[in-house]
């Protein structure tokens, strides 16, 4: 069945949009993350420009988090305070970085900024999230204990805060970095950023595994609601109409996902979800790389009249 | 003194020569409307070349040339280049108020119907058409095989925007003709310019104009244009819908 997208400008079948949705919800479900990094590269496969696909994925992102983050809520898995502090980063970040897109949009250069930022975090995180899931399933084949946590740099700085629900003590700055950070990076790429801010949080913040995916969520969440509405009122390029057809494919497939993925065990989790990044980042660096058969593209300044 | 006159006289008498044909036309629908399920249109333009008294003997063949332009709009080309081993953009070229969708028919091939002269005052052929550029602060068009213009041409081409085909215009009768003119899905909405041009022995002999109109209706033209006006309600609306959808399936999915 056809469906014209009144912003995107182009006719798509509802069925295959509703199956992407599906399919990213079933692996974000899977591992506990928002999915906008597989979904903004499907939609610009399938014809979608990637200014309208970027900014469309933003308010799918946010459906998806929220359904997710309520049912954290109701296990008690969401520490408010470290949430909010994450918020006040990620608003700002999320701010620029919809401005930064705007600004490059003019430039002629998104595509590229879209395509390089992928590359290199794709790349980084998903090579780090691979190897580390390796080690650690290497550990757990030879029986080892895995390392003690020991504090690092981090937990010397100033401003520190005490976060009841995480049971941790620790400064805002580097929390409020990190949410400037992920909302920057998710306002470009039209990703929700939990896939890095995850490992962030548990690597370098210390926070508690039990608390850590619900948080997350709850900053995806409010920074994907703020994206939608940035993108929405500067470049008028939320298609609402697409996003709520992944909406609803992401919703249903990520309660599937989510069953699934208790079945399988954590280390090899983390080098499945190691694996999918680093791949989708291989073939943004191949894009790039070889050259393209078109060496021309078009884009239009709006129509007159 | 004389000689003024008598080109006064020759235009006149080629003036009345060209008014000697009339050419009536029509389109099938003059507004295509763009509805949900809408996924491309072949629209028909139907006409005839009527004769009257002053009309020529010896003029029995007619050559058409139709040219349809859809809304203009400012548009950039841009060329990717290798730069530090990935290929980026580098170079580009604005196009100023260019037809957004640009389609030439004929009944034989467009270096048939007339001189390459007379062809090029007339816009006839994609390598003809006005499509000017701002080239350094100037605004001019190029020749036909510059290569931005080329690939401008050929891209729109890809996506079925632009098009030329000198086979499309059949003649029913001498007199009496019809073109198909399709319509691809991601049509740009707008007033369409339709141009029939009528040539006979390689002289352009007169033409008429039509036009037809691309419109969203309903839903898509309600969600476009509050995306647009209200980007602030639509934001709020979107992000209310986004709640609204993950609550639901927190609340369908939480009981099993």
């Amino acid at each position: 069945m056809q469906l014209y997208l009144p912003i995107a400008d182009l006719p798509v079948n509802v069925f295959l949009v509703l199956a992407m949705g599906a399919a990213v919800g079933f692996v974000s479900g899977m591992f506990g993350i928002g999915g906008g990094f597989l979904m903004t590269p499907l939609l610009i496969f399938i014809g979608i420009t990637p200014a309208v696909a970027v900014a469309s994925v933003a308010s799918h992102i946010a459906a998806s988090s929220f359904s997710g983050a309520l049912a954290y809520w109701r296990r008690r898995a969401i520490d408010p305070a470290l949430a909010s502090v994450l918020l006040c980063g990620g608003v700002t970040g999320t701010a620029l970085g919809v401005w930064t897109f705007t600004q490059l949009r003019a430039l002629g250069q998104l595509d590229l900024m879209i395509a390089l930022s992928y590359v290199v975090l794709l790349t980084t995180v998903g090579g780090l999230m691979f190897s580390e899931g390796l080690r650690a399933l290497m550990r757990t084949r030879r029986g080892a204990v895995p390392p003690r946590r020991t504090h690092n740099w981090i937990h010397g700085l100033p401003l520190k805060m005490r976060f009841k629900r995480s049971k941790i003590y620790l400064s805002v700055i580097p929390v409020v970095v990190v949410g400037i950070l992920i909302g920057f990076i998710g306002a470009i790429m039209g990703i929700g950023g939990g896939f890095i801010l995850v490992p962030i949080m548990i690597y370098l913040l210390r926070v508690p595994t039990s608390t850590v995916i619900g948080t997350s969520m709850v900053l995806t969440l409010v920074t994907m609601l703020f994206a939608t509405m940035l993108h929405a009122v500067t470049n008028h390029l939320v298609d609402a109409v697409l996003a709520l057809i992944l909406m609803v494919g992401g919703v249903t497939g990520a309660q599937f996902g989510a069953r699934a993925g208790q079945k399988i065990r954590g280390e090899q989790l983390r080098l499945l979800l190691g694996l999918l990044i680093l791949s989708v980042g291989v073939r943004f660096a191949i894009e790039l790389v070889i050259q393209p058969s078109d060496l021309f593209t078009i884009r239009e300044l709006g129509v007159s009249g | 003194m004389r000689r003024t006159l008598l080109t006064i006289l020759l235009v006149l008498l080629l003036g009345s020569v060209a008014r000697a044909e009339r050419l009536i036309v029509s389109v099938s629908n003059h507004r295509v409307t763009v509805t949900p399920n809408y996924s491309g249109e072949e629209l028909v333009l139907f006409g005839s070349v009527e004769k009257d008294a002053t009309t020529p003997a010896d003029r029995a063949a007619y050559d058409l040339v139709v040219t349809v332009m859809g809304p203009r709009a400012d548009m950039v080309t841009r060329r990717k280049e290798r730069t530090f081993g990935i290929w980026i953009n580098t170079d580009y070229r604005q196009f100023l108020q260019v037809p957004s969708y640009l389609a030439l028919f004929a009944n034989r091939p467009f270096e048939a119907i007339t001189s390459p002269e007379i062809a090029r005052r007339q816009q006839v052929g994609l390598n003809n058409v006005l499509l000017t550029q701002r080239v350094s602060g100037d605004f001019a068009d190029v020749v036909p095989n510059d290569a931005f213009r080329s690939a401008f041409i050929r891209l729109r081409t890809q996506r079925g925007l632009y098009r030329e085909d000198p086979g499309a215009v059949t003649f029913l009768t001498p007199t009496l003709f019809r073109t198909g003119i399709p319509l691809p899905a991601e049509v740009p909405i707008g007033t369409y310019e339709v141009e029939i041009k009528l040539f006979a022995n390689g002289a352009f002999i007169g033409k008429t104009e039509t036009a037809f109109e691309i419109v969203k209706v309903g839903f898509e033209q309600f969600v476009a244009t509050t995306a647009r006006q209200n980007g602030l309600i639509y934001g709020l609306v979107t992000a209310v819908m986004a709640l609204m959808t993950g609550w639901m399936a927190s609340i369908v999915f939480s009981k099993d």
